[in-house]
């Protein structure tokens, strides 16, 4: 590698920055008292309580997941704190009322509010830590009888509509991190469209981690009734700290009959130094339930972030003809790991799902994809296909793909296909021999590689992730 | 076409490289200038598609000794990619392919960025489009080249017809062709050249590096360069050219041994 391409692959996270806002920071560890003080702190009723301790209780039993391809150091889940809010916890009407500060830490992160508002209309629901600080939108919405606000309001405000969806996707004992969030969750978005909605706008969230050593459990619930439709945008960063920061969020999405539900995410957590030292750890379970007949719901992710990545974003395929869909891109550079993929689990008939995976691996990182695809008896007619690319930049990141295929109804069609292949120095050198700087060259690369997916991502998303690939890739090639 | 105002665009002395450590190049001399066309022919091995990457600074290739001059500044100071921005042109031999990178949107990154580097206006997708479309009429190429990905899936015609139009995009000072006619059917040959013949000006030079006269019957050279284990060893006119079509390169190599003994 030249020097002048290792000069930029080295540079520094440029969201690693902390915001001062006093924080209201929980002792490190875990025990049923932390769970009651989460609780309490956040008025919760009673049922509430109980499934957090039922969490805790089948957390307890579990084991940390061993399976994944990704390597780390034994997290000491009691040297975590579990609770973390902003010290000001004002409700707000309009974006004025909200600390200028935190308006500027967003302004850091390229999101200037205002503008994207205006410009794009999208409402958004700030989580600054655990805690929402500020919901937009959300009188024009409630005119259309569209819930969108923070989870700790929705338990409060509309609690009989969290009762009957909150673990109803993912179990509270589903896997070790799903039932550690279903302990200790702090907040998140919630978001209902009543029957026969189109939102009128994308929602979106965007997440941030500020509190050193501070787990983050987010927990989302998104339900489209009969006939109803919503976009969903989640944009993440976290600023550069030098200890492991351990994210584990919960999503769910409900899509009863002809509901559409398009979730998508753009992931830039600290990934650590170029020693992989200090990123975030992020441990994610995303499912989403096709329940109603002719429902669909998409998931389309650009991972760009953390030290470790693993997540499966899925779709339980149960009403008839449902669709699910899973767009990925995955980048990993430096020491990064990802293992990543998702899970179609056909039960209805003529249910269809199509997996896009794109993995790009750069320094001396590992992508992963690892993906099942099952097809139950009762879902005849049921049709997948997966198509997992992988894209290797220099001699020593590694790609590997692991799909798992059960299929138990043979009127049933799966298709699978794979390809890797590399950045090469030629490649290069044919743009630099037509005036193209390698960085500008990569860029166009890889945005041709992975369009396939940036294609399905809201416009303004879309540019806002082509930007962000070629950040993270400039000058990975020697 | 050698009107007495042109400019030496190129000044090569005594060049000498390397790849993986074997000397290829070994004292290389060559003055190339504005308005002139030179071919370079030689038979396989002799170090001329050597002589082409290193102009164009292909890095597995190592100079070890000489200088070359393009436009009076020492090429090896530049970046291969300023080197391009500057007018040096490679059409290559193999071009490389793209996957998933349209081919409109390449030309018009290239296009843009050397314009940009000349202090000229970019275009828009639009507006480039008109241009491109333009130009791809010269080497009668049809629109869906633009959408189609770079160079993927290409016959050889076509990828060296995309090369010929990105040299009509960037209009480079000095174009080096190497092996343009290799893979050419007649007619694809004939509009290569047409191509190529349209894009010589006063102001610039091209070096075709060849194998074989055919190509010269419709580019036809000022000068004729015979290359041999890394130097030039004869220099003549277009009729050298058809001299070696007949009697082959072992007498050029023969007589060139005898005369450095007579020096000697």
């Amino acid at each position: 590698m030249s020097a002048a391409l290792q000069n930029l692959v080295n540079q520094p996270y440029k969201h690693g920055f902390i915001t001062d806002i006093e924080s209201d920071v929980a002792p490190q560890g875990l025990n049923e008292e932390t769970i009651r003080m989460i609780s309490a702190k956040k008025n919760e009723p009673e049922w509430l309580l109980e499934f957090r301790l039922k969490s805790y209780q089948a957390w307890l039993k579990m084991e940390e997941p061993a399976w994944p391809n990704v390597h780390y150091p034994k997290i000491d889940f009691q040297a975590i704190s579990y609770y973390a809010a902003p010290k000001q916890k004002p409700k707000l009407k309009s974006i004025d009322e909200v600390d200028p500060e935190l308006l500027r830490t967003f302004e850091k992160l390229g999101v200037p509010l205002h503008e994207r508002m205006a410009l794009a209309g999208v409402a958004v629901d700030v989580i600054f830590d655990s805690v929402s600080v500020a919901t937009t939108y959300k009188h024009k919405l409630a005119e259309v009888g569209v819930i969108f606000c923070s989870m700790s309001e929705a338990v409060l405000e509309h609690p009989e509509l969290v009762q009957k969806y909150l673990g109803t996707v993912v179990p509270t004992g589903d896997n070790f991190y799903a039932a550690l969030n279903s302990a200790v969750f702090t907040d998140g978005s919630f978001c209902f469209i009543p029957k026969g909605v189109k939102c009128p706008m994308d929602l979106s969230t965007y997440f941030r981690i500020n509190t050193e050593e501070t787990g983050q459990f987010e927990r989302t619930l998104i339900i489209a009734e009969e006939g109803a439709s919503v976009s969903y945008l989640e944009g993440c960063t976290a600023p550069a700290f030098s200890t492991n920061q351990l994210h584990a969020a919960v999503v769910e999405l409900v899509a009863l009959d002809n509901a559409d539900i398009k979730y998508s995410t753009v992931q830039n957590w600290y990934a650590g130094d170029d020693n992989g030292i200090g990123g975030v750890f992020n441990f994610v379970t995303k499912r989403g339930l096709a329940k109603g007949v002719n429902s669909r719901i998409s998931w389309t992710q650009v991972e760009t972030g953390s030290a470790i990545t693993w997540k499966y974003p899925s779709v339980v395929l149960l009403g008839d003809n449902s669709v699910g869909e899973f767009y990925s891109v995955a980048v990993t550079n430096h020491l990064q790991q990802a293992d990543t993929g998702t899970k179609m689990i056909h039960i209805g008939k003529n249910t269809r799902s199509t997996i896009v995976s794109k993995g790009i691996s750069a320094g001396r990182s590992n992508n992963s994809y690892r993906g099942l695809v099952k097809i139950a008896p009762t879902a005849a007619g049921a049709r997948n296909y997966s198509q997992c690319d992988s894209m290797l930049i220099g001699d020593q990141s590694g790609a590997n793909t692991f799909p798992y295929i059960q299929v138990r109804n043979n009127t049933a069609k799966v298709e699978h296909e794979a390809s890797t292949s590399k950045i090469g120095e030629d490649q290069l050198f044919y743009f630099a021999q037509r005036g193209v700087g390698a960085e500008a060259a990569v860029s166009m690369i890889i945005n041709g590689f992975c369009k396939d997916v940036f294609q399905q991502l809201p416009m303004e998303f879309a540019v806002e992730a082509t930007k962000l690939l070629s950040f993270k890739l400039e000058g990975s090639v020697g | 076409m050698m009107t007495q105002d042109r400019k030496t665009l190129l000044e090569v002395r005594g060049l000498c490289a390397t790849v993986n450590g074997i000397e290829i190049l070994k004292g290389l001399n060559i003055t190339v200038k504005s308005g002139e066309v030179h071919a370079i022919m030689g038979p396989n091995g002799s170090g001329k598609s050597t002589f082409a990457k290193v102009l164009a600074g292909h890095t597995a290739y190592k100079v070890t000794g000489g200088s070359v001059l393009f436009e009076g500044k020492n090429l090896f100071e530049l970046a291969p990619e300023e080197r391009a921005r500057g007018g040096v042109f490679l059409a290559f031999q193999y071009p490389i392919e793209i996957p998933g990178v349209a081919n409109s949107q390449f030309l018009r990154l290239t296009y843009n960025t050397v314009q940009a580097q000349r202090g000229k206006e970019e275009l828009d997708p639009l507006e480039f489009d008109d241009f491109v479309r333009d130009k791809m009429k010269l080497l009668e190429m049809s629109p869906d080249f633009l959408d189609r990905s770079v160079n993927e899936g290409f016959s050889g015609g076509e990828k060296k017809r995309n090369e010929i139009l990105q040299m009509a995009l960037l209009e480079p000072r000095l174009a080096i062709l190497d092996e343009t006619d290799s893979g050419l059917d007649i007619d694809a040959l004939r509009i290569v050249s047409q191509g190529v013949n349209q894009l010589a000006t006063k102001d610039n030079a091209i070096v075709l590096v060849t194998h074989y006269q055919r190509l010269l019957n419709y580019i036809v050279p000022d000068f004729v360069h015979v290359m041999e284990a890394g130097r030039i060893i004869k220099t003549g006119g277009k009729e050298l050219a058809t001299e070696l079509e007949t009697r082959g390169y072992d007498w050029v190599g023969a007589e060139h041994e005898t005369a450095a003994r007579v020096t000697a």
